[in-house]
């Protein structure tokens, strides 16, 4: 059995097996706690299923169905050839949930990629630096938190719906007013999130290891983005999760009020548009639009929930 | 070698006071607490300085205040002849190569999200002091093997080890950009008995094998007569005594010190037993108001009328043993 | 004297998602009324599961205490139920632990969470509470005492945290004291302080004691006897001084090897003892001390064994001796 004492240029050895190798990594613990919450699988199992619907539908509706219109056949109610029934000029409707729901997503996925990177970036430096840039970028942030976000959503749609033109992208014509929504919600959105990001920063920077850093001459960009930033990626994570289900019920808002994406595009939430007028006599109009972003907002909470749950650092093995 | 070639490590009149700030809309400065409030010494090459003192004397503060980590308040530091403060970024990026830190809490001073190869490779990626990823690697593998821990462990996280273990992985890094200096802060309090000798043994033998020079923070008096050369004694924010480390605790001058060391327990019954023990009264003040005078005159168990009044010079009562006492 | 406390063959279990810890392993010691028993060991040796298991505030699920009895004036302490061990946990048997500031509650004031105390186990009224906390606050060295009733625990410095916990504890004047490392947070001179505030107590009220402890200097000056734990199990009981006179057993040795002095000259380097601590998630097979000793045999790896004297009131669980090299 081997003593530890060394002589200079020799090795203490401890014994190879006497790492404590926990029985489970941190993906591992993190994932077994998600699978506890059964609300976050049914959410995670149904979103999957409605990623198939929308963009597994693009194999049996093509775009062109879901434009086609068919003036015999407006406003017909569920049949066995229109599932979900027909629209004010005589779509499918049930292609156009389809099509509808892929730009929805899309919306919601790209407006949370925008409101992510810019509540990160701002409430990282307001956190880690604090003194002046902390009071400027939050007394920045708590203006833009105490305008009403509707409002402020609606003067821009106003304004800027249509400053973008069509384009096409993947041999589709886009609508440019997708880019303008995606744009508009995602610089609204990130207040709350900056100042999730600042508090975990604020509390962060002081731990030892990062003092280990400075000590080592780290520089402050690599401790900011390489140090601090992957340790605080839980509530980012949440934060995001639940920003989507959020993006989609803006659009959706939006949309229903008639300033949302324009024509041609489909998304669920301009389709429940045209269907105010016929709330009580044409209820396929909205039931379908409606159910679905009613399921993927509730879906995504649902797996927002089990994922804070999850990540909780307080339950972390450490 | 001349004298000042031997000194590695030399400290003037260091303060270090933290602010504290009141208002509610805009913040004045209230008060300030003094941690650090006139320190000076020198750590020669080679040689391992003990810095001990209970809580809230500083000596974490000096330590961190040293290697730049807080600026100074005021007075200089000079490490291998550059001054610490007032130093451009490219000269700092010299002192933080040569000069590194080993913290107390195992479980805090690595990063959670990182491997320990990111961890240990840090300081030679920073300092570019290798710049092929491969060779960084088989580095990153020496420095374990250097500290005792097997190169297979390369990929794990920090969360996978325990606290000695740990310990190791700190002083890897702290050795990677190859230092002359090591500041030592409490870096086996938060480890068990069998542990701290297996962490110490191996200092011991990184010092022998590198010719480092330590600055040893502790507060457990026993291993610092252990390891270090000399020993600074600390009260709330200044250095009471400081000596040889037979002297100091042989011979000890100063009443705090004579307190320090008679309320260490002795791991010897009979021994224990018959100590005269010299119990000090009441707390330790505030550094945000320290006493007049001698800082230790309230709870000093000889102190006379003058001690209130006036701060004692640091003298050398006897080679290399100094003082500040009005009574030593 | 009589026996206040008689443990036998205690065994606690925590079931984890991880698997089963195997907390502590049949342990069994008497202690005398007004006796002073230490209980030594590193962290994760089942020392504080042991104490928390006897007081019953071990939570069942996840922890099972499969066997063990704990006898204290004839009642067995496992079999009773919550509501009757609440009549006896602070009123015959108190518990203090490391860290008051979370032991003690931070919105009621010291005043109310003394009284409170006093008043369920008692039943005296609040003026009589009032009355003899202040009593008790003086009795602690607590200046003041009675303006200091109404003060928060935050407006105490962790000295005077604990002499509060300390007077709680022995506001019901109890038979038995259980303190679980009660000054390891504080600083050596403070630690000073409370022990020797503790003797003063015990020779007062002439209460039984078991103090839990990591450091053996701490031991050396406060305990009659002592008991060594390692991995869930008992490895050695012995009066104070045959513990460090003869120490039989090679953890014991081991740990004492590795302990510097404050009050000797440095001989040699510390002995360290190679490897750390078992898992406890293994269900224990053989001397759970085998991998790391120096004496190892064949019979040490196959089987456990049992506490067993080897001098009058000296107890270890080895099948070497140490003096011979031979089993015993």
């Amino acid at each position: 059995m081997e003593s530890t004492t060394a002589a200079p240029g020799s090795v203490a050895r401890l014994f190879p097996d006497e790492l404590e190798t926990p029985p489970l990594s941190l993906r591992q613990l993190t994932w077994r706690r998600f699978k506890r919450h059964k609300m976050a699988i049914f959410g995670m199992i149904s979103l999957i299923l409605l990623g198939f619907y929308s963009f597994g539908g693009m194999l049996l509706f093509s775009e062109a169905d879901a434009n086609f219109v068919d003036t015999k056949l407006i406003l017909q109610a569920p049949t066995a050839k229109h599932f979900f029934g027909t629209d004010t000029i005589g779509r499918d409707i049930l292609a156009r949930t389809i099509y509808g729901g892929q730009i929805s997503i899309i919306i919601g996925l790209t407006a949370m990629l925008v409101e992510t990177i810019i509540g990160v970036v701002i409430g990282a430096l307001a956190g880690y630096y604090g003194g002046l840039i902390d009071s400027l970028l939050m007394r920045f942030t708590e203006t833009v938190l105490t305008i009403p976000q509707i409002f402020l959503l609606l003067v821009m749609a106003k304004y800027f719906g249509g400053s973008i033109p069509e384009f096409e992208l993947f041999g589709r014509t886009f609508s440019g007013s997708v880019i303008v929504i995606i744009l508009i919600i995602g610089f609204t959105s990130w207040p709350y999130l900056a100042r999730i990001v600042r508090a975990e920063f604020l509390s962060l920077k002081e731990n030892e290891f990062i003092l280990a850093a400075k000590a080592i001459g780290t520089p402050t960009s690599q401790i900011i983005f390489r140090h601090i930033l992957p340790n605080s990626a839980a509530p980012i994570i949440v934060s995001a999760t639940l920003g989507v289900a959020n993006a989609i019920t803006l659009e959706a808002y939006i949309s229903f009020l008639g300033l949302g994406v324009r024509p041609p595009t489909p998304t669920w939430g301009n389709m429940l548009e045209r269907a105010y007028n016929y709330i009580e006599s044409a209820y396929w109009l909205w039931l379908f639009p409606g159910l679905l972003i009613a399921l993927i907002v509730l879906s995504i909470n649902f797996v927002g929930d089990g994922l804070r749950d999850a990540l909780d650092p307080r339950s972390r093995a450490i | 070698m001349n004298q000042a070639n031997r000194t590695l490590v030399r400290v003037e009149n260091l303060r270090k006071y933290f602010p504290i700030r009141r208002g509610i809309i805009i913040e004045r400065q209230v008060g300030a607490v003094r941690a650090v409030d006139g320190v000076s010494f020198t750590i020669e090459r080679g040689e391992t300085l003990g810095l001990v003192g209970e809580s809230g004397c500083g000596k974490t503060t000096v330590g961190r205040t040293i290697l730049g980590l807080y600026p100074a308040t005021q007075g200089q530091v000079y490490i291998d002849g550059q001054p610490v403060f007032g130093a451009k970024s490219r000269d700092m990026l010299v002192i933080r190569r040569k000069a590194q830190m080993i913290f107390q809490d195992p479980y805090a001073s690595l990063n959670p999200r990182w491997t320990v190869d990111a961890i240990v490779s840090e300081p030679l990626r920073v300092h570019q002091l290798i710049k092929d990823p491969k060779m960084r690697s088989e580095r990153v593998v020496e420095l374990l093997n250097l500290v005792g821990l097997s190169g297979r462990l390369v990929n794990r996280f920090p969360h996978e080890f325990s606290g000695g273990q740990r310990q190791r992985i700190g002083i890897a890094r702290a050795l990677a950009s190859d230092p002359l200096f090591v500041v030592c802060d409490e870096p086996i309090s938060a480890l068990d008995v069998s542990i701290q000798a297996q962490v110490v043994n191996l200092m011991e033998d990184l010092q022998d094998k590198f010719n480092l020079t330590y600055l040893f923070i502790a507060h457990d008096l026993s291993m610092v007569r252990h390891i270090c050369d000399r020993v600074a004694v600390m009260y709330l924010g200044v250095i009471v005594e400081l000596a040889s480390r037979n002297e100091l605790y042989e011979n000890p001058l100063h009443p705090y010190t004579r307190a320090l060391l008679s309320a260490v327990p002795i791991p010897d019954p009979k021994k224990d037993r018959h100590r005269s023990r010299v119990i000090l009264r009441g707390d330790v003040p505030s550094p945000i108001s320290p006493p007049s005078g001698c800082r230790f005159h309230p709870r000093c168990p000889i102190a006379k009328e003058h001690c209130a009044r006036l701060v004692p010079d640091w003298r050398e009562i006897s080679p290399n043993h100094w003082v500040a006492c009005h009574e030593a | 004297m009589n026996t206040l406390l008689q443990v036998r063959e205690l065994t606690t279990r925590f079931h984890t998602p991880e698997g089963t810890v195997f907390a502590v392993n049949g342990v069994s010691f008497d202690l005398g009324e007004g006796e002073t028993l230490a209980v030594v060991g590193e962290s994760g040796c089942g020392k504080s599961v042991t104490m928390l298991s006897i007081m019953g505030l071990i939570p069942k699920p996840p922890g099972e205490i499969p066997k063990g009895e704990a006898l204290y004036i004839k009642r067995d302490l496992l079999k009773l139920s919550d509501a009757e061990m609440q009549h006896i946990r602070g009123k015959e048997i108190a518990m203090i632990f490391q860290d008051p500031m979370t032991s003690l509650n931070p919105v009621l004031s010291i005043g109310r969470q003394i009284t409170e105390s006093l008043r369920t186990h008692l039943g005296i009224d609040q003026k009589a509470a009032n009355q003899r906390a202040v009593e008790l606050l003086e009795q602690v060295g607590i200046s003041e005492a009675a303006r200091r009733l109404a003060d928060f625990p935050h407006q105490f410095s962790g000295g005077m945290r604990q002499r509060v916990m300390i007077a709680m504890a022995l506001a019901c004047v109890p038979n038995l004291l259980i303190a679980d490392e009660p000054t390891t947070a504080l600083d050596v001179t403070i630690q000073a302080q409370i022990i020797e505030l503790v003797i003063q107590l015990r020779e007062q009220l002439g209460m039984a004691m078991i103090w839990i402890t990591h450091d053996l200097g701490v031991v050396a000056g406060l305990a009659e006897r002592v008991t060594v734990m390692y991995a869930g199990y008992i490895v050695e009981e012995a009066s104070v001084d045959d513990l460090y006179d003869d120490p039989r057993h090679p953890y014991t040795l081991a740990l004492l090897a590795a302990l510097p002095r404050v009050d000797l000259r440095r001989e040699r380097r510390l002995k360290s003892i190679p490897g750390a601590p078992p898992s406890l998630l293994v269900e224990p097979k053989g001397c759970p001390f085998a991998p790391r000793c120096e004496y190892v045999r064949e019979i040490c790896r196959k089987e456990n064994p049992v506490l067993t004297p080897v001098a009058a009131r000296h107890k270890i669980a080895c099948w070497v001796d140490i003096n011979s090299g031979d089993l015993r």
